[in-house]
């Protein structure tokens, strides 16, 4: 079936397949940031945005996007690029591997909640998970990016 | 792995019904969260999208949230954080993360039955009735002991009271699945204690529940109730705990949810 | 020093950051064949036939290969050194399957739907045979999981396999029975770590064509690029000088990569068909058919004299190696050579030790390889040494612990020529407050809030064994190229490497261009593991560096006309030591290259590895346990570290920091489980619990730093050491909150409520 979405502010036109998934939809376009890392939608890896909500990609299907507008890390370069300049300064990309998807969380936690205490900070993103970091330099690079203590 | 033969975005409820039940294998999709840990094969995947049932308002002396509202709105609508002191944002916080309650669905949350769901469990401590395209509207209660029949859940209507409740669950790690939850409401003087995740589906304790309506609360009398609470339900074990843990989680977390439910009141 | 000790960004940090296609899923080719392997449902069971031809015949299969078309050599998948320790002891496809998940068919087609469809029409019988389920069971089973007559060793390992025994070591000196006669208190227990999953966030893979000239191309996110072509070569049966093995950027490993997973079906399938393949373990294959960190059951004895001083230390280990011995014999070893040397008191020491095969998914390396375990089961059993003695717990380890200058009674007469413990004990006393708050306090509403400690150590590449080769060459255009075959999998060592050339070589980091990892190009390292990268491959890279500055002054000297006595190098160029003459770096390099030089500078050296000096880390935890639910928060985590001298502080933290978690993980969250027939029921990360950022509380680092004097820069590793402490620091605190003693990890809530319960 043909969807039309915007991918990253471009409109397209894709065919995807029924059973298809939007992480794999990305990925066969050349959307290499979207990384997959569970098959049961709680890493966080291929956080991506519709409609500027933060979703896993992973999950939802490509056809249910239609009409929708998709945001992955590579459609923010400036946004993206100022906190993962932030984050890998504190050496908290590590692998890297997860960090695509982590900084899409961050940037939606930007857009979504004022002035967040790290409580808030650590219950949004409960659902990024990292193997590499523990976490710690994480936290000191989004309160480095959010300028708060 | 799961496959799906045709798409379908049916413009009403009684069209979405009508292909639902037209075949065995046709399915509606709700967030989707569960579908690719499977190997479903769906001929019709039902996409309910063009139905508007993702909403949250009051109507009619009730809250009304459509099938599609996801976790993560129920999570954050102002209107369930002012309301049984926010029980409900607060039974699905935990649930993995941010992105995972922006696609799952309320719907199929309740549809499932699932034994370790935290939004039952909290849901069935409120007055809380199903409506079903098909079956009608019913309690929360009811419909989650009718057997499982294909239908089309529409909405959830929650009496709106001053009804004061709060939410506990036991998770051997914070993203973890429930090894128990209890919710625990109070409405004048009448209890009701929800225990779920057992780790068959959540129940009311009725006889505990009871137990309060009847004389001043001291903590002696809490602890009978919840002592009540851990004998009248069943336990089972499974990978996340025993039927002996889970019963003596039953007692502390029934207790220190009356313990919260009475400190609402005094408040 | 201008680059060694800085916070320096990793040089790949902002590609991989931000998603740039870097890792070997992103850099195959689109058209690669899909390989998808049929496992076996049964933990032991032998292939009584195998009927592929409906699975052939579908439209879009390429090819499906079984036992009868795989070459008829036994190999390990355990990237080791050559001659690995590890037994020969795994075909590519065997007609006995050993575990639930072992491989009975490779399948490869054009998509990943047709591979899957193949799979289903592939029609398998077995006779099914008993399993060895139970570790503890495995010695003189009935049945008996490797019976082939061309399993083979390097050395003798200590293998008998009629008995399920993979490996076995003993080590004695002194007479320990004697010695524990004469102790004042002795204490023992037994302790149980479990086995543990990587679950490092990019799962195996690896993609595989053939080149212009039909060498095979493996692009694979491994740690032992060297490794892996050896092992492919044996398996194959093909030279290796037909395979090529390119690690490109990697999403983890922590041990899991330093075993061959996938490679060799990717391979195979490409050999076969002539076309590329690439093969991607899911999550489930990742969690179920590759490895894990050795379960083991150790028992320890210490004995101590009245003034607290440790005399006696007996330690036996019984490890699970599951259904193939990759790195059986060492990890089993590393649980006493990184354990005991820790204290120095004693007169007598003893160390014996078994691996066995059972019919569960092997294990394999993990960060920690034994130490870990051993960690465990010692420091557990020397925090309840200090209770019986009425000792302090860090003052019973400062009176033990070995120091700087001391040697070992099983050291072989090595002196420990690094320490500062001490001071690390002393900081993380401090740091968590341990005057104050050891053992416990009750917080109200029944909790309890106490604290614990362990200590640990590993080594720094393996002592005789280990070696890297590293070169740096002058380009023409006056820019360097560091070649090294050490393994960057995320934890930045092409970063500090560059870091440690820079130094020597008096350039901004900028001037370095990093090739490595690739075994056509990179000089020969055995790859990232045994801690070994800052200590080992670091010290090559220093000494290349060196020879090559050495070189440039030569020249440099030359051009100028006057005696190299005469020249200094001051990272821009070479000049005369009155400053009259001068020749830049990049003139230098123009002249040699492409002028009258003829001559490319090359710096280039073999570095061996005669001693492996341990970092250390005395580690702290604080925990609040409800006394109702058995449920144990971690408040905070204080770790203090000797890593000798730290080379680029915020990579060194940031490590330090995930091996704490992951450690954590160990102590209070994961655990590989098995159902009754022997099929692993933690699978996914629903059932297999990592820590979320909600589970690790608050982790807090300290470098105290020695100097290393055989370490480049006086450094010693970090890698491993650092997910060590947390069991035993962990579980200290929960018994010193409500007096339960949990030696099966992980200590879950259930675990320390009925530990309570029993206590009444």
């Amino acid at each position: 079936m043909q969807i039309k979405l915007t991918i990253n502010d471009k409109a397209v036109k894709w065919d995807v397949a029924n059973d298809e998934l939007l992480a794999d939809t990305l990925r066969s376009h050349g959307l290499l940031s979207v990384k997959k890392a569970c098959d049961t939608s709680c890493c966080g890896l291929c956080t991506i945005w519709i409609d500027g909500k933060s979703m896993l990609s992973c999950s939802i299907l490509s056809v249910r996007v239609h009409g929708k507008k998709i945001t992955t890390i590579e459609g923010l370069p400036q946004e993206a690029e100022e906190f993962a300049r932030i984050l890998s300064a504190e050496g908290a990309e590590q692998c890297g591997f997860c960090s695509p998807g982590f900084i899409m969380s961050v940037l939606a936690m930007k857009n979504e909640l004022v002035n967040p205490t790290e409580e808030e900070i650590i219950h949004y993103l409960t659902g990024n998970l990292c193997r590499c970091t523990g976490y710690m330099g994480q936290l000191r690079a989004i309160k480095t990016y959010l300028g708060v203590a | 792995m799961f496959t799906i033969t045709d798409l379908v975005q049916p413009e009403n409820l009684a069209e979405a019904y009508q292909i639902l039940t037209d075949k065995r294998n046709n399915t509606i999709l709700g967030g989707c969260a569960f579908l690719k840990m499977g190997k479903k094969q769906i001929n019709k995947g039902i996409d309910l999208t063009k139905l508007n049932l993702n909403y949250i308002r009051e109507q009619d002396g009730f809250i009304v949230i459509g099938a599609m509202t996801s976790l993560r709105e129920l999570e954050t609508h102002p209107l369930l954080k002012e309301n049984y002191n926010g029980i409900l944002p607060k039974s699905v916080r935990d649930i993995i993360g941010v992105q995972f309650r922006n696609g799952v669905t309320v719907g199929a949350s309740i549809y499932s039955k699932y034994g370790f769901s935290d939004l039952i469990t909290a849901m069935l401590c409120l007055d809380t009735e199903v409506e079903l395209f098909k079956g009608g509207r019913m309690s929360l209660a009811d419909f989650l002991a009718r057997p499982l029949e294909k239908d089309l859940l529409v909405r959830l209507w929650i009496q709106k009271t001053v009804r004061q409740a709060t939410y506990l669950s036991f998770r051997s790690s914070a993203s973890d699945y429930a090894v128990l939850n209890v919710a625990v409401s109070k409405l004048d003087n009448h209890w009701t204690i929800v225990v779920g995740a057992r780790p068959s589906k959540a129940d009311i304790a009725f006889g505990a529940s009871e137990m309060l309506e009847q004389e001043e609360l001291t903590l002696e009398r809490i602890e009978e109730a919840a002592q009540r609470a851990s004998e009248e339900l069943s336990f089972g074990t499974n990978t996340r705990g025993t039927a002996v843990y889970r019963k003596a989680l039953c007692k502390t977390l029934v207790k220190r949810g009356i313990m919260e439910v009475a400190a609402c009141k005094s408040n | 020093m201008k680059s060694v000790g800085q916070s320096i960004r990793k040089i790949d940090g902002m590609a991989i950051a931000m998603g740039k296609p870097v890792y070997t899923e992103d850099l195959a080719m689109a058209n690669a064949l899909v390989v998808k392997i049929l496992r076996s449902p049964h933990a032991y069971a032998k292939i009584t036939s195998i009927d592929i031809s409906k699975a052939e015949s579908l439209e879009g299969v390429e090819c499906i290969l079984t036992y009868k078309d795989v070459p008829n050599q036994r190999f390990t998948l355990a990237g080791q050194s050559y001659p690995e320790p590890s037994p020969y002891d795994r075909l590519i496809l065997d007609q006995v399957v050993r575990y639930v998940g072992d491989e009975v068919a490779i399948i490869a087609a054009v998509d990943e739907k047709t591979a899957l469809l193949a799979m289903k029409k592939i029609k398998v019988e077995y006779e099914v045979m008993e399993p060895v389920l139970d570790f503890e069971q495995a010695i003189g089973h009935s049945s008996v999981v490797h019976t082939e007559e061309d399993l083979s060793c390097n050395f003798d390992i200590g293998l008998q396999k009629d008995q399920n025994i993979t490996s076995s070591c003993h080590e004695e000196v002194g007479d320990v029975e004697e010695e524990f006669k004469q102790c004042a208190v002795v204490v023992e227990d037994v302790y149980y770590p479990q086995a543990q999953a990587h679950t490092m966030m990019e799962t195996y893979r690896s993609f595989t064509y053939l080149d212009h000239v039909g060498r095979l191309i493996v692009l694979s996110s491994t740690q032992v690029p060297f490794h892996i072509r050896r092992q492919l070569a044996r398996a194959l049966q093909i030279s290796s000088t037909k395979i090529r093995v390119i690690k490109p950027r990697i999403g983890g490993g922590f041990g899991g990569k330093q075993t061959g997973a996938g490679d060799i079906f990717a391979a195979i399938v490409t050999l076969k068909t002539g076309k590329p393949a690439m093969i991607i373990y899911d999550r489930k294959e990742t969690f179920s058919c590759t490895t894990s960190r050795h379960a083991m059951r150790i028992s320890v004895k210490l004995g101590a004299d009245q003034d607290g001083f440790i005399r006696a230390l007996d330690m036996q280990v019984l490890s699970d190696t599951g259904a193939y011995g990759e790195h059986a014999p060492t990890v089993l070893g590393c649980v006493g050579h990184y354990t005991l040397p820790l204290y120095n008191k004693t007169r007598a020491v003893r160390f014996d030790g078994k691996a066995v095969y059972t019919n569960k998914m092997p294990a394999g390396a993990f960060r920690g390889y034994g130490a870990t375990q051993g960690t465990f089961a010692l420091e557990s059993t020397v925090n309840k040494l200090a209770e019986h003695l009425k000792m302090d717990p860090t003052e019973l380890r400062l009176k033990n612990i070995s120091k700087v200058g001391e040697t070992f009674l099983t050291g072989h007469g090595v002196r420990l020529g690094s320490s500062s413990l001490d001071r690390c004990i002393a900081k993380g006393k401090e740091l968590i407050g341990w005057e104050e708050k050891f053992p416990s306090r009750d917080v109200g509403n029944n909790k309890v809030r106490a604290v614990g400690m362990a200590i640990t150590m590993q080594g720094s590449g393996i002592a005789t064994i280990g070696t890297a080769s590293a070169e740096i060459r002058l380009n023409d255009d006056g820019n360097v190229t560091l070649l090294t075959g050490a393994t960057d999998m995320g934890t930045g060592c092409d970063t500090i490497l560059s870091q440690m050339a820079a130094e020597i070589l008096e350039i901004p980091m900028e001037k370095i261009i990093v090739n490595a990892g690739d075994t056509d190009t990179s000089p020969y390292d055995p790859g990232s593991y045994a801690s070994s990268t800052t200590y080992v491959a670091g010290a090559a890279v220093v000494k290349a560096a060196e020879e090559l500055k050495g070189k440039i002054l030569e020249q440099g000297a030359a051009f100028l006309e006057v005696t190299l006595q005469d020249v200094e190098f001051n990272g821009s160029g070479v000049r005369t030591l009155s400053g009259d003459q001068e020749i830049s770096l990049a003139k230098l390099a123009e002249l040699t290259i492409l002028g009258r030089g003829n001559l490319q500078l090359v710096g280039y050296v073999t570095q061996g590895c005669e001693v492996s000096p341990p970092p250390y880390v005395a580690g702290f935890a604080e925990v609040e346990v409800d006394r109702e639910t058995g449920k144990v928060d971690l408040i905070d985590y204080v770790a203090v570290i000797d890593c000798g001298t730290v080379i680029n502080p915020n990579l060194a933290r940031i490590q330090a920091e995930g091996g704490i978690a992951q450690g954590i993980g160990m102590a209070l969250y994961e655990q590989v489980r098995y159902d009754e027939i022997g099929k692993m029921a933690t699978n996914s990360f629903m059932q297999y619990k990592i820590p979320t950022r909600k589970d690790v509380g608050k982790v807090r680092i300290e470098f105290e730093e020695s100097f290393e004097p055989t370490g480049p820069f006086g450094a010693k590793s970090i890698g491993e050491v650092v997910a060590n402490t947390p069991p035993p620091a962990i579980s200290h605190a929960i018994y010193n909150a409500v007096g339960v003693r949990e030696h099966h990890l992980p200590i879950t809530p259930e675990k320390v409520f009925l530990g309570m319960k029993k206590l009444i």
